[in-house]
């Protein structure tokens, strides 16, 4: 077997070419050990997690609907939004379970409460906010209750915001150099995601007539989704010595994230254009919540490569902590 | 942010903090470290295979690998007269940091891991859910979730021998006290001194990593004197606490709440025309 080299193994080329004019970036040249991520990768599982990220937001941007359709008075939209906020949630929570190494003690993340993890935050947000999205979606449908109905619509409202943002404290309070440097946007992301997703499904499952309220949390939702991210990347890229965004743009999660920004910008036009089209509007609403999606696949797999490969973590810090000590000894 | 993190947790009347003193310029490599270690801690075996790193067949630390030596082979610094292949070895046997703001305490849903009387982070295996929150907020990649049991597992700086007043497994066995235990302060004073009669010989780029707590993560409880810079021996270079943006974090996202929040109250303002 050949050794590897032990230092030079993670030297790159930095020379970048973009279509039209070449524009040359001084090497970026790093030392690793052999190459190897320093960071380790999270152990959370696809699509257990990314799809828990997209589910939460759905369910939280529902509940946001549910309150709004309720004030004003669209009643279809409302228990459609309801029970989207209970579905989701319902299967978020199983793919958190499911994604525990030891799911038995899941209860455990009920023993404290940390405002240090956002993980116990938001164990403790989702203990609150099931139990009253469930309770709004049962009033709503079976009539029961209606005054308590009423009250839990409103009481989701309120902690389905949370639900739906909690999350992107969730990734970014990690040593992942692709998450925790857009610590900063990646909450006006997932707020973003989660209120283009409701709107969407809005669309889909109601008559357009009857989905106004739906159609503008679409509109706002996948425009601020849209600028968000831009934004998102903008910060990534502008990382001292090494673009963040890099992840985000090229692979698997590139792909990803553009076939998103697609879907997000085509289902906003549709929201926007398709007027009282059932067609279109429900075409649209399929879109944005594809986009929301794949939003959340997007960015849990660009942090992913960015812990993989040491460049991400060794680089900026090294820029921080000042060039190497003299070379010679 | 205080110093003494035994008393930040609670603890009253605490023992003295301690720690390791990793002097790497007279590690030789021999792996008794990680034996004791293993051995003491019933760590199980985690994979027999040549990695192609030089001597590092262990790789890198993990859920059932709680020391881990790294070798470097790299030219011999100048001047080597008549030796132009001359090459050296560096050698360094890494641990869990101890960190004073530990980031993996920190984001710990459970409360599974805790700080210890003697300063040191420790999990507690009963309690551990297996959320797998602490791996990533490492800033070192050193605690790991085991496939076995589904837990979080790291060096508990041997939490069972130093109630006994006994030292750590693996400073007991290093054979040229390359791995030094004691109370921190001590150990702090004395790599000063080390580091500088290194420097004073010639060697520039001797250096102390974590030993500040001035740092970015309030310095280790274990720190390390290294001959090259930490990014040679995998590393970070300038580690920061993921907890301290946190706050940060929480600003956005209340926010970014807040209006959606206020989106729901906006959406029902227009009353349906029926």
């Amino acid at each position: 077997m050949t050794p590897r080299e032990p230092t030079g193994a993670g030297r790159l080329k930095g020379a970048r070419r973009r279509a039209g004019a070449e524009i040359m970036v001084p090497d970026a040249e790093f030392t690793s050990y052999y190459g190897r991520p320093v960071i380790k990768e999270p152990v959370w599982k696809t699509p257990d997690v990314p799809g828990y990220l997209f589910l939460g937001g759905l369910a939280g941007g529902s509940s946001v609907l549910a309150a709004g359709a309720e004030l004003s008075g669209h009643r279809e939209l409302a228990k459609v939004a309801k029970a989207g906020a209970l579905g989701a949630i319902s299967l978020s929570a199983v793919a958190l379970v499911h994604d525990l190494g030891r799911p038995g003690r899941f209860v455990n993340m009920l023993r404290v409460f940390k405002p240090s993890s956002p993980m116990s935050v938001g164990s403790w947000l989702l203990a609150a906010y099931g139990p009253v999205a469930g309770a709004a979606a049962v009033s709503g449908w079976t009539g029961l209750l209606p005054k308590a109905g009423l009250a839990a619509t409103f009481g989701a409202g309120l902690l389905g915001p949370g639900i739906a943002t909690y999350t992107a404290a969730l990734i970014c309070d990690t040593a992942v150099p692709g998450w925790h440097e857009g610590h900063r946007e990646m909450p006006y992301v997932f707020a973003g995601s989660a209120a283009s997703a409701a709107g969407g499904l809005g669309l889909l499952a109601v008559r357009p007539w009857d989905a106004r309220p739906a159609r503008d949390l679409a509109v706002l939702g996948a425009s601020v989704e849209l600028i968000a991210k831009r934004r998102l990347l903008v910060r990534l890229a502008a990382v001292d010595g090494q673009s963040i965004a890099e992840p985000y743009e090229t692979g698997t999660p590139g792909a990803i994230l553009r076939v998103a920004e697609f879907l997000t910008a085509g289902g906003l036009a549709g929201a926007v254009l398709g007027g009282r089209s059932r067609v279109v509007s429900a075409v649209s609403g399929a879109s944005l919540l594809a986009a929301s999606a794949m939003t959340r696949f997007g960015i849990f797999e660009a942090g992913m490569a960015s812990a993989r490969d040491p460049k991400y973590t060794i680089v900026p810090q090294r820029r921080r902590r000042g060039p190497s000590a003299s070379p010679a000894e | 942010m205080s110093t003494d993190p035994a008393a930040r947790a609670g603890h009253l009347d605490h023992p003295p903090r301690v720690g390791f003193f990793t002097d790497t310029s007279v590690c030789i490599g021999c792996k008794a470290c990680e034996v004791a270690c293993k051995e003491w801690n019933a760590v199980p075996e985690d994979g027999i295979s040549l990695s192609g790193m030089s001597y590092d067949n262990t790789v890198g630390l993990g859920a059932s690998t709680w020391r881990h030596v790294a070798f470097i082979e790299q030219p011999a610094p100048p001047p080597a007269p008549g030796r132009p292949d001359a090459m050296r070895w560096l050698m360094s046997s890494d641990v869990c940091k101890h960190c004073t703001e530990a980031a993996c305490l920190d984001v710990c849903p459970t409360g599974a891991l805790f700080r210890t009387e003697f300063g040191t982070v420790v999990v507690q295996d009963d309690v551990c859910n297996g959320c797998g929150y602490c791996v990533p907020a490492c800033p070192f990649g050193v605690i790991a979730r085991r496939e076995e049991d589904g837990q979080a597992h790291k060096c508990t700086l041997c939490y069972d021998r130093l109630g006994e007043g006994m030292e750590p497994a693996c400073a007991k066995a290093c054979p040229t006290d390359s791995i030094q235990f004691g109370p921190l302060d001590e150990l702090r004073e004395r790599a000063q001194l080390r580091v500088e009669d290194l420097r004073a010989a010639g060697k520039d780029k001797a250096q102390l990593y974590l030993d500040d707590p001035g740092d970015g993560i309030g310095g280790g409880g274990a720190f390390f004197l290294l001959l090259d810079q930490p990014e040679v021996y995998g590393l970070p270079p300038d580690p920061v606490v993921t907890t301290r943006d946190l706050a940060s974090m929480w600003r956005h996202v209340g926010i970014a709440a807040a209006g959606l929040a206020v989106t729901a109250a906006a959406l029902g303002l227009g009353r349906r025309r029926s």
